[in-house]
């Protein structure tokens, strides 16, 4: 029977009402008092020396305010990078400035040169366009291999190439990996691209930024997945701030999906120019702006091979990646192809020995982050058509294969650097193969070819780490940050409370999930519990959401300041109850003492607390506010197994999704309505990235896909309903929940079985292909069908 | 400046308007009705989707002075006057058809549009109706589901929310 409140119920969304009546408050529904409006002029040539910015024409257009260029910002610190790697000679990355108006050069189509502020956007629009620069066009550097070639053009001239590392896990087994290749009895090798994407959140970037000349007080209000982040890069880093005055306010906020992690040189802007004008200024991206300027993702270009014994069991792997980091290292950028796309090498198999290379690249495009799934999908992606495309050459069954060398004992020391807690594929594959219905698949195969069409089926296997963490392990990697998440719970005297989490919801429900855990833990509606994130004023310290890691790491620190309540409130209960601490039980909201029919409510003990009249003061303080902070001792590793089943028009080379089955065991569940639409969205990107989605850039370094117009999202009816299961669970044994992390699952988890079904359903019509790079588009298809 | 005069929610509204500003625009800044969202500049998405004259339009591909004397209601005028959500609304909260919220008034918008043409869409009609309204959180699932139960067909069928 489904619970209908508490931890495992399907609460409904309180956040929806507001969503669902216009009342959402998002960051450009913010007005400020006399506020003016920023326009940036950006360029529109990919790598060249900005030689002059003329904005004496400009500057006398009606409206304009103020006008600011790269010079404007030499005092003004580089827009920071959080993650320094180290590469396989010792050496740290080569790191450039990055500045937040151009200085000197320009490196990326949509690099901001000049910004206008007027009294209206449309002004600053119309005086953008007197604004005379003058460039000369350098070669742009677009191709990674090309980019690192013996005398290739350099993004940055200060230096040495365009190389920023060249990173090895674990270097110290290269050389046992190399001899498993030589003794091996079969080797299979794959190189593929994994395509450029842009995230697209539905919400463009905004920032406003607002100062308070009486008090010295900046406030920025930006669509960010992390204000404390975004306070503290911005504030020390780049602009000189003290924390205790400057606040960062995320309001709702429209999604995000990794490209709202990262501090922009907007943010910065608006914020410095609030002083700078004295009076508040707004930034709304378009969204022409936002697929110029919001961070990109994936752009892996990599050589895998799989080397097996003559079992067909896995003996080692190699892969050799190169990675897009584009013009400028973004927040975090460093770390996706490595820490969080290296350690999951070893996806769901006992392969001995893995080694990995990743060289990242500069580029004259926009830089590069985390976009769903950060790393995870490319590892997944080279790692599960790898293991296809074995299976294929070996004519054995691919899930046989993958069931053949799947880790089946726990904790499991990866040669990659981690260990998982908890797992099991077979389970999660044994619900997918019900699932999938893949008894039935020769039927439908038959059905499609009697249409004329080709029918094809692809699976694959996921392993996910969410939660990165510990942070002393993190700092050694290279994170300029900590991972742990904070959570103060305030109860008010008459026993509702107030959980300040230092997570971010955009989308992802926390106002009711997070409720849903705290009421359960007091035994109180959930009702009575109010989720407040999203304001450095009102929340501690806090790192964001991102990675997957609410529930597993802010939901921790959630529960640990619970308890911290509990143990104080069953304090003030024995006294109350003239009891011994021991013999108190707190159940559905009353405290008693064991044994007897004695007892008191919540709401007594919490009155007692802020009216202490009745209270042991000599022992304990008055109030009920607990704080904690939570610092995970490893990653949650959540896994699964997906399967698809397309159908492909041999004559057009469309490609149509008919079933996808989704079986992910995320250990323990809080609310599985929310979990499986966070599956679902996963899913549809995945999907996006398999047919549709590609951020494409010509030799010149121009952007070509910068619209809606030309840059494939998916839409309702390129996609079908899906089926998802999460009852396999394995629950995490290091946090408290027991839980894992469900965000990125589906994007990570879906691209392969796709790739996968078409490749199969291209056999079954008499084309034997080796692989077709994403997007699996018709053009492509058909080429491939009649190549 | 030209002033327009439109009807908007069931209430009078006017205001002085360049002659490229946007009905959206004139929404947003001018009425404070926020609720209309501008998610593209190409009028692909459909997060500005409004009703005028009954039909829905993007508020982003028609200028203010194009809305001057015309019926205009958007996500605001909705719910009833107590606040109880209409019976979309209710349908998208009931099956989890909305993450952040940002794509949704438009969401609900179309879907009252078709629904108004169509009382009872197939699966298909409902996605290949919501072909200019862009979600990125969703999948789809939920919302395609929220549509149909909405209409009044049974859902239960169709795969959990």
């Amino acid at each position: 029977m489904p619970k209908d409140s508490g931890i495992g119920a399907s609460s409904k969304r309180r956040e929806d009402i507001r969503f669902l009546t216009g009342e959402g408050k998002y960051t450009d529904d913010i007005n400020l008092r006399g506020q003016a409006h920023v326009f940036f002029l950006r360029s529109d040539i990919a790598h060249g020396t900005l030689d002059s910015v003329d904005t004496d024409a400009a500057a006398v257009m009606p409206g304009v305010v103020k006008i600011f260029t790269g010079a404007d910002f030499e005092a003004v610190g580089s827009i920071p990078c959080g993650w320094q790697v180290t590469d396989k000679h010792g050496e740290v990355m080569q790191e450039p400035r990055h500045p937040v108006l151009a200085h000197g050069k320009v490196r990326h189509v949509g690099e901001p040169i000049a910004a206008v502020v007027a009294e209206t956007l449309e002004q600053a629009r119309d005086a953008a366009e007197a604004i005379v620069v003058n460039i000369t066009d350098l070669p742009a550097v677009v191709n990674m291999k090309d980019a690192v070639k013996e005398g290739a053009t350099k993004v940055h001239d200060d230096l040495t190439s365009n190389l920023c590392y060249d990173w090895g896990l674990v270097e110290e087994n290269k050389d046992a990996v190399n001899k498993a290749f030589e003794d091996a009895a079969h080797v299979t090798t794959l190189e593929l691209i994994n395509n450029r994407l842009v995230a697209n959140p539905m919400e463009p970037r905004v920032a406003v930024g607002d100062y308070a000349r009486g008090t010295d007080e900046h406030t920025l209000y930006t669509t960010s997945q992390n204000p404390h982040v975004i306070r503290l890069l911005m504030g020390a880093f780049v602009l000189g701030i003290p924390e205790h005055k400057l606040r960062v306010v995320a309001p709702d906020v429209g999604g995000g999906f990794g490209t709202k992690i990262f501090h922009y040189q907007e943010e910065a802007f608006c914020t410095f120019a609030a002083k700078a004008c004295n009076r508040a200024v707004k930034w709304t991206s378009s969204r022409s702006e936002a697929f110029m300027s919001d961070a990109h993702g994936r752009d892996h270009v990599t050589k895998i091979e799989l080397a097996l014994d003559k079992d067909n069991n896995f003996a080692a792997i190699r892969t050799d990646t190169y990675a897009n980091m584009g013009a400028y290292l973004s927040t975090f950028a460093p770390s996706v192809p490595t820490w969080l796309h290296g350690i999951l090498m070893a996806g769901n198999y006992k392969t001995p020995l893995i080694y990995v290379n990743v060289k990242a690249v500069f580029t004259n495009t926009v830089p590069v982050d985390a976009y769903r799934g950060a790393g995870r999908p490319e590892a997944t992606y080279q790692l599960e058509r790898l293991v296809d495309k074995a299976a294929h050459e070996l004519g054995v069954d691919p899930i046989a294969l993958r069931r053949q060398n799947f880790i089946t004992e726990f904790p499991y020391a990866t040669p990659v650097a981690v260990e998982y807690d908890t797992g099991d594929y077979h389970a999660t594959m044994d619900k997918l193969e019900e699932m999938a219905d893949r008894a039935g698949f020769e039927t439908r195969r038959k059905e499609s070819e009697a249409k004329g069409k080709l029918r094809g089926f692809g699976v694959n296997c996921y392993i996910e780490a969410c939660g990165i963490a510990p942070s002393n392990l993190v700092g050694q990697l290279g994170a300029r940050a900590g991972l742990y998440e904070s959570a103060t719970v305030r109860v008010n005297a008459t026993g509702g409370l107030v959980v300040m989490t230092g997570s971010h919801s955009h989308g992802q429900g926390h106002e009711t999930s997070f409720a849903q855990v705290v009421a359960e833990m007091i035994g109180i509606d959930e009702n009575m519990v109010e989720i407040v994130h999203g304001d450095t004023a009102r929340v501690p310290m806090g790192m964001g959401t991102y990675g997957s890691r609410s529930i597993a790491v802010g939901g921790s620190a959630m529960v640990r300041a619970t308890e911290k309540i509990i143990a104080k409130a069953k304090k003030i209960a024995s006294h109350l109850l003239e009891a011994s601490e021991s013999d108190i039980e707190l159940k559905d909201g009353a405290f008693s003492v064991a044994g007897t029919d004695k007892s008191v409510a919540w709401g007594d003990v919490t009155l007692a607390a802020y009216v202490p009249h009745n209270y042991p003061l000599a022992d304990i303080e008055p109030g009920l506010e607990e704080t904690a902070f939570y610092d995970p001792s490893n990653f949650t590793y959540p896994s699964g197994a997906y399967a698809c089943e397309v159908e492909l028009d041999p004559e057009t080379g469309q490609v149509t999704i008919e079933r996808f089955s989704a079986a992910d065991d995320f250990g323990n569940i809080i609310n599985p309505m929310i979990v499986t639409g966070q599956v679902h969205g996963g899913v549809a990107q995945g999907i996006g990235q398999a047919l549709l989605e590609n951020c494409a850039y010509d030799a010149d370094g121009q952007l070509l896909s910068a619209s809606y117009m030309d840059y494939a999202m998916p839409r309702a009816s390129d996609l079908p309903f899906y089926d998802v299961d999460h009852s396999c669970q394995t629950p995490c044994t290091h946090n408290p929940l027991g839980v894992k992390g469900c965000g990125e699952a589906g994007a990570i988890g879906s691209p392969p079985a796709v790739v996968n079904a078409v490749l199969d359903a291209m056999r079954s019509g008499g084309k034997d292909v080796a692989h077709i790079d994403m997007p699996v588009t018709p053009a492509r298809v058909w080429a491939a069908m009649n190549g | 400046m030209t002033k327009v005069t439109m009807t908007v929610n069931g209430k009078a509204a006017s205001g002085d308007v360049e002659g490229r500003t946007l009905l959206v625009e004139f929404l947003r800044e001018d009425l404070g009705l926020t609720g209309t969202h501008v998610g593209c500049d190409t009028s692909q998405c459909g997060a500005c989707v409004v009703h005028v004259d009954g039909e829905a339009v993007k508020a982003c591909t028609i200028f203010a002075v194009e809305a001057d004397g015309a019926q205009v209601a958007t996500i605001e005028g909705q719910a009833a006057a107590d606040g109880t959500l209409n019976t979309i609304q209710q349908a998208f909260q009931d099956h989890h058809g909305l993450q952040c919220g940002f794509c949704t008034p438009g969401m609900v918008m179309s879907a009252a549009a078709l629904l108004k043409d169509n009382p009872k869409p197939t699966e298909a009609e409902v996605r290949h109706y919501l072909d200019g309204n862009i979600c990125r959180c969703t999948g789809y699932h939920n919302i395609v589901k929220a549509i149909l139960a909405a209409s009044g067909q049974d859902v239960a069928s169709i795969a959990a929310e």
